[in-house]
């Protein structure tokens, strides 16, 4: 099946081309990074992760939504997921990968990586996120690749296939569980000491996740022969609604915990992001554009009109995607260390190396995802002719 | 003969594999033999059942006074001087009691209170937050209490810095060894990714050295045994008022500040 990958258009060839000079680039950057040290991104004592944490949580989020569609499809037999099941275990590999990337970007001494193997720890909550995520790869590359090839020869699926796809479901929630724990477990932190934390990060990857399933739909059905079917779409779009309101409200559940027991520091980070602290407040401009969208994607999404045109759920559902990018993909990790223990304000804002890194690792990501793709429509387009 | 020269060269093969792996493996096998793995110590090293220290404020009267302990640290360990202060090492520095004791602030604090300065610096606590989330064991509570780190072991994660309530850790963001320019040959110098902090002195006290600020405190810093009731650190705690700081995380910090009344 690999060899679908390596065929296509000049258009194709033309993105994968854009593709590999931006992940050059990315490259580059980084063996800056790896010379000079972690000190040519943003971070520093006080704020000691930035972006690429922050975009390793969003985007574990990304990988665990894929179990939107297999659930359904899979435990509840809701058929017409049926034509994007693999879509969204195709999806998860790539978000994956991106995840590994950017904690690997992270370390300040890469080379001692396999320390974290060679010492393993299990009271770290570190060495439960490289099992989960991991085996969440694993797990999604032989269930989707075996489901594929199994249909393009038109023959069911090897027997030991179902018991995976069941384990995926639990395994997908681990992900996002484990990644929260990172957080949640930490004395010094009052933001993200919450134990409602997994159940946020889970919420918001529901809705991010599919929101951004739905954008892939509908290129797919745009620029490809393949129709991911309106049905299936709907049904994401549903998914996308519920779990985005949800998100929401347990965001107001922080707030009114933070802002009603008036505990200075439940609420320090939430006045820093939102109304600034101390007369520091980069990220204000941000957590507003991030709330506006949110908002607006839900009145979007819950008006019949703007639900079922393709612009304006198109308009949506990047509505979610990039509201949750800012809020999960920035401001919550930048935020859990302002003020720092010591109650000072120290801010931080990414470097263009760091960008550099960042946007290598998307191009990464976008590639895996394009071949896969490319060779999950072609199956899919082979077979329907 | 050519039978001959074969079974020469087994037997000369084998007997040269035994001389490779044998000896280690018979080694191995023999426990005790091995010098790493018995411990070593000198005699005149300074130990304890939990080591503790107290900060004694009254003692502290000028800004000479506790300086001369930083610089000591800062000698003692090769910490650099960045020229970035978000690339800032620093084992044990100067702080207002606001941000020292940030939980226990009020505006209408004695303004005895209000000019001191504290020293800050890692709590070796008994429960250490740091050593729970680190994934490689680099940072580990040795017996004696001593929240110790191992700098070639550290991938430089930086998951205990976001897990210490004291802001007490530094991450190396840049090679640090050109911002050292008075090396100390006992202690050696970092590499750029890893993190650092306060060590308690556990390479003086191996030589049997009191840490290198106590000694420069001229009295004010108290180095002792928790676990010993008739300790230096226990008979102070015993008569006089000590907080810690930041208590509620259940940390159980074991550096204590006496701050005295008037």
């Amino acid at each position: 099946m690999i060899e679908k990958a390596l065929s296509g258009n000049k258009f194709y060839w033309a993105w994968v081309c854009f593709l590999l000079a931006v992940i050059a680039v990315g490259v580059a950057s980084y063996i800056r990074q790896f010379h000079y040290g972690l000190g040519i991104t943003g971070m520093s004592r006080d704020v000691s992760w930035g972006f690429y944490i922050a975009q390793f949580t969003f985007f574990v989020g990304v990988a665990a939504s894929a179990v939107m569609v297999v659930m359904p499809y899979y435990l509840h037999n809701f058929k017409r997921f049926g034509r994007i099941t693999i879509l969204g275990e195709f999806l998860a590999i790539p978000a994956v990968v991106m995840c590994m990337l950017f904690i690997f970007v992270d370390m300040g001494q890469p080379t001692r990586i396999l320390n974290v193997i060679l010492y393993y720890t299990p009271n770290s909550i570190m060495f439960w996120d490289m099992v989960a995520l991991s085996g969440y790869l694993t797990i999604n590359v032989l269930v989707g690749w075996t489901t594929l090839s199994s249909q393009q020869k038109s023959v069911p699926p090897p027997k030991w296939v179902k018991p995976l796809i069941y384990l995926s479901i639990p395994w997908a929630f681990s992900i996002h569980t484990v990644t929260a724990f990172l957080y949640a477990g930490l004395p010094a932190r009052h933001f993200w000491l919450s134990a409602i934390m997994a159940a946020r990060f889970l919420a918001s990857a529901f809705a991010g996740g599919p929101a951004l399933l739905v954008i892939l739909c509908l290129i797919i059905k745009r620029i490809t022969k393949f129709d991911p079917g309106e049905k299936a779409i709907k049904g994401l779009v549903t998914i996308v609604t519920y779990a985005l309101i949800v998100n929401i409200f347990f965001i107001g559940l922080e707030l009114f915990t933070a802002l009603y027991s008036q505990v200075p520091g439940h609420m320090q980070t939430f006045q820093y992001l939102y109304f600034g602290l101390g007369g520091h407040g980069k990220l204000i401009p941000l957590m507003w554009f991030s709330t506006f969208l949110a908002i607006s994607a839900v009145v979007l999404l819950l008006v019949p009109a703007t639900r079922t045109n393709q612009i304006t759920l198109l308009f949506a559902c990047a509505s979610v995607h990039i509201s949750l990018w800012f809020d999960k993909g920035f401001g919550f990790v930048i935020g859990g260390f302002v003020p720092n223990p010591l109650e000072k304000v120290t801010e931080y804002w990414p470097t263009l190396n760091e960008l550099l890194v960042t946007t290598g690792i998307w191009s990464i990501g976008l590639l895996i995802l394009t071949a896969l793709y490319r060779i999950a429509i072609s199956v899919k387009v082979e077979l329907e002719a | 003969m050519s039978t001959g020269r074969r079974q020469f060269l087994k037997a000369a093969g084998v007997t040269g594999l035994l001389g490779l792996v044998g000896s280690p493996l018979l080694k191995i096998f023999a426990p005790g033999e091995l010098e790493a793995s018995s411990e070593f110590r000198e005699g005149a090293a300074l130990t304890a059942r939990r080591w503790s220290l107290v900060v004694d404020m009254k003692a502290f009267p000028t800004e000479e006074s506790y300086t001369k302990c930083i610089e000591a640290c800062n000698y003692t360990h090769n910490i650099p001087r960045m020229d970035n202060e978000k690339h800032e090492v620093k084992w044990i520095w100067p702080e207002t009691y606001e941000h020292a004791f940030p939980d226990n602030y009020d505006v209408y604090l004695s303004e005895n209170i209000e000019s001191m300065t504290f020293l800050v610096l890692c709590n070796h606590c008994d429960n250490p937050p740091c050593v729970r989330v680190c994934p490689t064991k680099a940072t580990f509570k040795r017996e004696d209490g001593i929240v110790a780190m191992d700098y070639h072991r550290c991938i430089g994660c930086r998951f205990c810095m976001a897990a210490c309530p004291y802001g007490a850790r530094s991450f190396n963001w840049r090679d640090p060894r050109p911002f050292t320019k008075n090396v100390n040959p006992l202690y050696p110098t970092r590499t750029k990714g890893v993190v650092e902090k306060c060590n308690f002195c556990a390479d003086r006290l191996y030589r049997g050295e009191q840490p290198a600020c106590v000694e420069a405190s001229g009295g004010a810093l108290i180095f002792g045994d928790l676990k010993d009731k008739d300790s230096n650190v226990r008979n102070i705690l015993r008569t006089k008022f000590a907080i810690t700081r930041k208590p509620d995380r259940g940390t159980l910090p074991r550096v204590y500040y006496i701050i005295g009344g008037s």
